[in-house]
């Protein structure tokens, strides 16, 4: 019995940490391009989520709404960049921080206009049961599902950055831009593609993550965002690895405290786990840099 | 602040002005002197804001836990008084006390963390801390009350104003007081050798190090006295609602708070006055037109609120791109323009 439920809340934790590592990756995605940490990254992949609603809503296709997620995720990300981040002056590194604070709670005001601040129940296409042909384990095929596309996830951003043109450019970009922009790389553009991806990512994250909890909401990223932020800090802010591998630790991390010590404590834990990195060892734990300067 | 206005003008509209809102206070009906308090409430924790985020460069997300931390600290001290059957001013003074040690005290753990951290990573962890908070509450729950939180007995409108107001009027009085108490000691504050060792330390860490200034030391004062700021508009709050409870200082808060201090003009107490009216003022005008639209109950419900906070956020934004003092900016600006028009020589401005 003690056996099983610690299987249990291990792979909840896994698969949770699994979509916080995505969003922590759409952070990290966001920093290397930019040098920015984007606070209004859970309002966008919560806006992608109200998107990917309303296409399922409409169409009864799960997949469509996938797909309008990814999409409407990366064009929030444009909208976001092209519109307001662009313009931000990177002289005070406050500033783009206040601005993406306002970003979200224009989001979230909108957002609360257009569909009210009640939960919208979602559903998912397959079953949250845990699956008979892997007794003892505990996974459901949900959670297999959220596995499979964090594995795209993470695989497709590998190929991009080690092995095509694009990634490279964007390497490029954002490690000197003003070198790059010499050698024929639209460095602006990079930074732009690089909100566009990061968006989508967190909208496909969160799309993922909200059916598992209250509902869809306009507050719905929250805490999420709070957990990735925590994961992308853990992991290093330059580290795509470190945000992938510190996802899972926390996830499971997280699921243990909230199993054994009681469900709410979850933003405690998470809020001493964030302060103990940052007072140990403030690189992260992946960091390759000494020191960070924000 | 410096330069433009002497010590002495500043003082004279500073006295003016206070006596002015008290006088304000008997004519005002007890709805509007309950928003005149809740303007004094958030002054106090926004010009705590503006100190820590303007003039030392730190950003945090947690006033709005500070805040709760005064008001709980109010909470406790007041029942406890309560139970004693003590009553008069002690009912009402020693607990403001207690909220100020309270936040203070927490003020200063949280500090002694924030001097190792810089712009978004203390922006992060502050939010973390304030995401926490409802999990404190309910996780403790029989000794905050869990999501309703706590009941508090304060003191009432003393007799000799039984004729002449309201319990608003006698809140708006202690809200007033307790703002004007913090502006004017952090007004000092920011104007002393401190106050320039704290821009020294916004502007170049490593510069003001040379410069013999103790950087760590710093920031951790200036973050604990802004947070006894913060701790002073929470009990202030609590004295209000006669209640304590963790959702009513959440996340917004915080954001409201910073919004406050943005629009208003960042690093200046006049923008901390300034954001604080715009807090209250904004959404009741914004309510108020609503209404008059005569909009589907669903509609309605679905824009109240949603729209002030709306405007807010693009407004912050607006600020930061385009006019990045505020309006205390804006309103130094035209100062300007008039004094400059009205003297034929004038020299070049500064800024």
């Amino acid at each position: 019995m003690e056996l099983e439920r610690f299987i249990f809340l291990t792979v909840d934790g896994l698969a949770r940490g699994a979509v916080y590592a995505a969003f922590a990756l759409s952070l990290v995605l966001i920093w290397r391009a930019a040098r920015i940490v984007n606070f209004s990254q859970g309002a966008i992949a919560m806006a992608a989520t109200y998107i990917a609603f309303v296409v399922t809503s409409m169409t009864g296709n799960y997949w469509l709404g996938l797909v309008a997620a990814l999409l409407g995720g990366a064009a929030i990300g444009l909208i976001v960049e092209r519109g307001v981040m662009r313009f931000v002056s990177p002289v005070n590194p406050l500033n783009s921080v206040i601005a993406a604070l306002g970003v979200l709670l224009v989001i979230q005001a909108v957002v609360g206009m257009l569909f009210g601040n009640g939960y919208y129940p979602m559903a998912v296409p397959f079953s949250q049961e845990p699956l008979p042909w892997l007794a003892g384990l505990s996974i459901s095929a949900y959670d297999l599902f959220v596995f499979v596309c964090v594995a795209f996830v993470v695989l497709g951003l590998a190929v991009l950055f080690g092995k095509t043109n694009v990634g490279l450019r964007m390497r490029a970009a954002a490690f000197s831009p003003e070198l790059a922009r010499l050698l024929g790389v639209r460095s602006t553009r990079m930074i732009t593609l690089g909100w566009m991806l990061a968006s989508a990512i967190s909208g496909l994250a969160a799309l993922l993550v909200i059916p598992t909890e209250l509902g869809l909401n306009p507050h719905a990223t929250d805490l999420v965002f709070v957990y990735a932020f925590t994961i992308a800090v853990v992991g290093g802010l330059d580290s795509a690895p470190g945000a992938v591998i510190g996802g899972l630790v926390v996830g499971v991390l997280l699921s243990w405290v909230s199993g054994y010590l009681g469900a709410t404590l979850s933003p405690v834990a998470v809020l001493v786990l964030l302060l103990a990195v940052l007072l140990i060892k403030p690189g992260g734990i992946f960091s390759v840099t000494k020191e960070r300067t924000a | 602040m410096t330069g433009i206005m002497s010590s002495r003008t500043t003082v004279i509209i500073g006295v003016v002005g206070l006596i002015a809102v008290i006088g304000l206070t008997f004519v005002l009906e007890p709805f509007r002197n309950y928003q005149l308090a809740t303007i004094a409430a958030y002054l106090c924790a926004v010009a705590g804001l503006t100190m820590l985020t303007g003039v030392n460069g730190q950003l945090s997300l947690g006033h709005a836990a500070l805040m709760a931390c005064g008001a709980y600290c109010y909470a406790f001290t007041a029942n406890g008084l309560a139970e004693q059957e003590i009553e008069g001013p002690v009912l009402l003074i020693v607990p403001i006390i207690a909220a100020v040690v309270g936040a203070t005290v927490l003020g200063l753990v949280i500090g002694l963390a924030a001097a190792r951290l810089h712009g978004p990573y203390l922006a992060g962890v502050t939010l973390a801390f304030v995401i926490a908070l409802p999990a404190v509450t309910s996780r403790f729950s029989d000794v905050f009350g869990g999501d309703q939180g706590l009941w508090i007995t304060v003191e009432r409108r003393p007799e000799f104003l039984a004729g002449r107001g309201g319990t608003e009027m006698f809140q708006a009085w202690v809200a007033i007081a307790c703002a004007a108490v913090v502006v004017v000691l952090l007004r000092n504050l920011m104007r002393s050798n401190f106050g320039r060792q704290m821009r020294a330390v916004r502007d170049n860490e490593v510069a003001a190090a040379l410069a013999g200034i103790n950087v760590a030391r710093t920031k951790v004062i200036a973050f604990t006295v802004s947070s006894a700021a913060a701790g002073i508009g929470g009990a202030v709050m609590a004295f209000m609602t006669q209640s304590a409870s963790p959702g009513a200082f959440n996340l917004f808060i915080s954001l409201f708070l910073l919004m406050a201090a943005v629009i208003g003009g960042i690093g200046t107490l006049y923008g901390a006055l300034w954001g604080s009216i715009l807090l209250v003022v904004l959404p009741d005008v914004i309510g108020s037109i609503t209404r008059g639209l005569s909009l589907s109950p669903e509609v309605a419900q679905r824009l109240d609120g949603n729209l002030a906070v709306g405007l807010f956020g693009a407004v912050m934004v607006l600020v930061v791109i385009v006019a990045p003092f505020g309006i205390q900016g804006l309103v130094r600006k035209a100062g300007h323009q008039i004094r400059s028009r009205g003297s034929l020589q004038s020299a070049p401005h500064p800024k």
